[in-house]
């Protein structure tokens, strides 16, 4: 579904050349669950958001669902990301004093989803990302963090997209609550076959991945298809395989 | 992105701030209800002043003598002060010229005025019977001038109420007293009826007396002021203008049009003049609170460039879940129409409040138009898309990625 063939990005500051990443090759196929992980400063937030098709790359081509993307124009990008790719972010980025329900129905209005039906979808939505179906007419800041990153997660799914990218989920979130939040992401994955890349500094949350995807300094390192996934724990490994 | 999305995203941005929306708002709504006030005082003059010209009478013509020029001079003096027009000018209008009502000659000199105790400076009138149909005047007591008075050179007066006013007192019956015109002494016949109060011209404050009477006793020469002509229809006044102006040329033996000793107006003319008058002072009243609503719409703008740069993330995320840089534009521009066409609405009715209360306070008649309505909404709204414009762009071209990372 995803595939990366010698992706180079090259930022120049003045004179000065940084290349961010150096002719990584990668595929990832529908219903996988990968983690890029690597250190700050590696090359994966610069990774995710070509992926995210928020950039292109310099170099190299990006194909998703079989069209090239790399050297698309920002509105045809903005399209793509509409209609495949959801984002979940380190920060939320919910829009405040707005209700749980008017966040997740954000991405319909763009879709030029019809209004009768926005409601029932992010309803939907909320229900698959876990939150509880009190807090819908909260408001954003009213919530909890794990409530905020469940919304997010849900606003992310609502517009049904191949790809769901996570920029560092769990950062701004404690260790329990981050635990819960993973827990979503494999339930997403498994039970609705999702594809979900996140992105992560620490192994202990990459774990929760089936694929682990190793970056430094802008090359793939190491890509571990065959780890031990970690789950919050066994009766639930159970229940999700099931 | 749906009109009906896009009005409510922008109006719960709007709403999510309120004092400073609302603070926005108040400078465009100062801007505007001065607009509409101002721009209500001028129409409003306007229309008074029509209503007093075509207030003088109905389809009327009016022959003036022309410039005093000096013998070997080049200077002229001011217009009507020539002496030109006779007596025997306005009998020739009256017999040679077709369509024509009625023809009344005047003669109008100021005099210091006395009764017993009293005295005005006010304006002495000579005219003939016929001037009451063609200046449309309609006595309140007592009676007006006749062809009698007129044959036998009486020796009375009709007088205007604001004259009667400064004489004799306010509702007092003059009839039958005395007044002294010039030391000749002059019995009152008539009041007339009030014309209507302020303007730069009373036609209240006159006295009328018969014009043979004026100029044997009182200015001893032959000469007309003014005369007046009353056209039967409307559409024969450009023609009959154009009979008097042939006629007089052709009695005063000029061949030249250019040099012509007397102006022939009609009330249109006068009215065109007085029209570019009032729309000139409309234009500048409306310019002057102009300049407040350029002030409203640059609060606009600041607070719009406030507004993109704390929903920077805001912004970013938009663009992340697929907005296109048209759209959030859209979205930016949206929220400040918004913004200036409430205050638009609310100026509109506080500016026609604000008209009612000034001709309520000060006399000063005002006038709302349609047009002057449409006029500030639509101004309101170009304010809204042209100081909206900037920041706007400069919200949609915000790169997403950067946007997200803003702290």
């Amino acid at each position: 579904m995803i595939q990366l063939q010698n992706v180079s990005k090259i930022y120049k500051n003045g004179t000065v050349e940084t290349k961010a990443l150096n002719n990584i090759s990668l595929s990832i196929k529908e219903g996988e669950f990968v983690a890029i992980m690597g250190p700050s400063g590696s090359g994966k937030s610069t990774l995710m958001h070509i992926l995210g098709c928020l950039d292109t790359p310099t170099e190299g081509k990006y194909f998703l669902d079989n069209q090239d993307v790399s050297r698309l124009s920002s509105d045809e990008l903005a399209d793509i990301r509409k209609n495949k790719i959801g984002f979940v972010f380190q920060s939320f980025n919910l829009l405040p004093r707005t209700t749980v329900l008017r966040n997740v129905m954000l991405p319909l209005i763009y879709a030029g989803v019809p209004r009768e039906e926005r409601e029932e979808r992010a309803r939907r939505a909320l229900i698959d990302a876990g939150l509880e179906e009190s807090c819908f007419n909260h408001l954003s800041n009213q919530l909890s963090g794990g409530q905020m990153q469940r919304v997010a997660i849900a606003r992310a799914l609502v517009n049904n997209p191949s790809l769901i990218l996570a920029d560092e989920p769990t950062g701004n979130l404690d260790t329990k609550t981050s635990e819960r939040v993973l827990e979503t992401f494999q339930k997403l994955n498994i039970k609705q076959r999702k594809t979900i890349v996140l992105v992560t500094h620490e192994r202990y949350i990459a774990e929760y991945a089936n694929r682990i995807v190793h970056i430094i300094d802008g090359s793939i390192v190491e890509d571990n298809q065959n780890h031990q996934q970690r789950f919050i724990n066994n009766s639930q490994k159970e229940s999700l395989t099931l | 992105m749906k009109f009906l999305d896009l009005l409510q995203e922008a109006y719960s941005a709007i709403s999510m701030n309120k004092v400073r929306s609302g603070l926005t708002i108040l400078g465009i709504i100062v801007g505007i209800s001065s607009v509409v006030a101002m721009i209500s005082i001028g129409q409003g003059t306007q229309r008074e002043i029509q209503a007093r010209i075509e207030g003088i009478g109905s389809n009327l013509i009016v022959v003036l003598p022309g410039f005093q020029i000096g013998p070997g001079s080049q200077v002229r003096s001011s217009r009507g002060s020539a002496q030109t027009l006779t007596l025997k000018d306005a009998d020739a209008i009256q017999k040679q010229v077709p369509y024509i009502k009625a023809v009344a000659p005047e003669v109008l000199v100021r005099y210091q005025v006395t009764t017993k105790g009293a005295n005005t400076n006010t304006l002495v009138v000579g005219i003939t019977p016929s001037y009451s149909v063609v200046r449309n005047i309609k006595v309140e007591i007592g009676s007006f001038i006749s062809s009698r008075h007129l044959r036998n050179l009486s020796k009375v007066a009709v007088l205007g109420p604001t004259t009667r006013d400064d004489l004799f007192g306010e509702n007092v019956n003059p009839i039958g007293r005395k007044i002294r015109i010039n030391k000749i002494s002059f019995t009152v016949i008539g009041v007339t009826q009030p014309k209507g109060g302020t303007g730069f011209i009373n036609q209240d404050d006159r006295i009328f007396i018969p014009l043979t009477t004026a100029q044997h006793f009182l200015i001893g020469d032959d000469y007309l002021t003014t005369i007046n002509i009353q056209v039967q229809e409307p559409e024969y006044v450009a023609s009959v203008q154009q009979y008097i102006t042939d006629l007089l040329l052709a009695r005063h033996n000029i061949l030249d049009f250019q040099t012509a000793d007397f102006f022939v107006m009609s009330q249109s003319d006068i009215l065109k003049t007085a029209t570019s008058i009032t729309s000139t002072l409309t234009v500048f009243l409306a310019a002057v609170a102009g300049i407040s609503l350029i002030v409203g719409g640059i609060g606009i703008m600041n607070m719009m460039l406030t507004t993109v740069t704390e929903r920077t993330r805001e912004i970013g995320l938009r663009k992340a879940i697929g907005a296109k840089n048209r759209e959030i534009a859209l979205q930016f521009l949206t929220e400040a129409v918004m913004l200036t066409l409430i205050g638009g609405i609310i100026g509109i009715v506080l500016g026609w409040l604000g008209s009612l209360l000034i001709t309520k306070f000060t006399g000063i008649s005002t006038k709302i138009s349609m047009f002057s309505v449409l006029l500030a909404f639509g101004v309101s709204a170009a304010i809204g898309i042209g100081f909206g414009y900037y920041p706007a762009k400069r919200a949609a071209s915000l790169n997403p990625i950067e946007a997200l990372r803003y702290e």
